[in-house]
């Protein structure tokens, strides 16, 4: 009776622990009354890095700044600017910095190429260096005539005893 | 030679550890100013002084001065404050940007602490400031003479920051004119 109750239980305690999304900070206050801009405001917000808490996402820091911050891209989303703009307002004031995902440009090219410039460059020297390892060994010379004679020789001897 | 590949990973572990002990040095908050060699964003601002003018854009003196953004609540803006109050008695211009405080806690802040602004204008939205790229107080910015902005410091203004830093940077705007 019991463990079928917790057969039962167990997977819904999962299902409700993977519905339950991470709390964010963004009061009620703030919130936009039209759904769908409110939606659009939480989508650039969580691209948006927070000055003070700088690995948290406007979205997510309580700090007051960031409080701001969400009040004025809500401005301007309901003003009529896209997400880019709205996003392009806010970096024009704190720098690309403010963006959790980098630019891909000149001075970030390192930033996004260096992982697969490690993963060519590596694999290219595992790759050589296990080549080298499998190649055949170079062929030994032949035995002499007389080396052989005396292989033959202890061969016999041992087999007999 | 064959021998020496071997190194290469040493070599580079050496390279990348001066590199992040480099890293450890630098304050992730001084963040660059999107504002050098760009006119001041427009604002005018209510004073903090009662019976003051506060502090708009326009009033561009045609010398170069400092705008300092500092507030009441503002724990190492107290650190920085005899500073600026030194600077004032040698004369260097300075207006204040009270962000994100109340006028009246500003006035009661320049009351006790002693006053070093020229003009001083309270932003309680903490719109100007955010116009400004200010992230935290204190943060001074030098303006040149044309009201562009030249020069961001980040954190409260040491003697040394001035003597080394600001002051020869405000000499060569005054020379420049």
């Amino acid at each position: 009776m019991k463990r079928a109750l917790m057969k039962r239980l167990f997977p819904a305690l999962l299902i409700a622990a993977a519905l339950a999304g991470p709390a964010r900070a963004v009061l009620p206050s703030e919130q936009l009354t039209d759904p769908k801009l409110e939606a659009r405001a939480r989508k650039v917000g969580a691209e948006l890095r927070c000055l003070v808490c700088q690995n948290q996402s406007i979205d997510d820091s309580d700090a007051s700044l960031a409080g701001d911050l969400r009040v004025i891209l809500r401005e301007r989303i309901k003003a009529g600017d896209t997400d880019q703009q709205a996003k392009q307002y806010i970096v024009e004031r704190y720098g690309h910095y403010v963006l959790l995902t980098p630019p891909f440009e000149g001075q970030t090219l390192l930033l996004w190429l260096g992982p697969a410039l490690v993963l060519v460059g590596g694999g290219i020297w595992v790759a050589r260096m296990t080549l080298k390892r499998s190649a055949p060994p170079e062929s030994t010379p032949a035995l002499t005539p007389e080396e052989q004679d005396r292989l033959a020789r202890r061969l016999e001897s041992e087999s007999v005893t | 030679m064959k021998r020496l590949i071997f190194l290469a990973p040493i070599v580079l572990f050496g390279a990348m550890f001066v590199a992040f002990a480099f890293g450890l040095d630098r304050d992730p908050s001084k963040l660059p100013s999107t504002l050098i060699d760009r006119p001041l964003p427009t604002f005018d601002l209510p004073p903090v002084r009662a019976g003051d003018v506060g502090l708009k854009t326009t009033d561009v003196s045609g010398q170069p001065r400092l705008l300092n953004v500092f507030a009441s609540w503002c724990v190492s803006c107290r650190i920085e404050h005899p500073v600026l109050l030194e600077l004032k008695a040698r004369g260097v211009p300075i207006d204040g940007l009270d962000w994100k405080d109340e006028a009246a806690a500003g006035r009661k802040y320049l009351t006790e602490q002693g006053d070093p602004y020229r003009m001083a204008g309270n932003d309680q939205s903490g719109r100007a400031g955010i116009d400004l790229g200010v992230a935290g107080v204190p943060e001074t910015f030098l303006i040149d003479a044309h009201g562009r902005v030249r020069y961001k410091h980040i954190g409260p203004i040491s003697p040394d920051d001035w003597t080394n830093t600001i002051k020869p940077l405000m000499d060569k705007l005054r020379a420049a004119g």
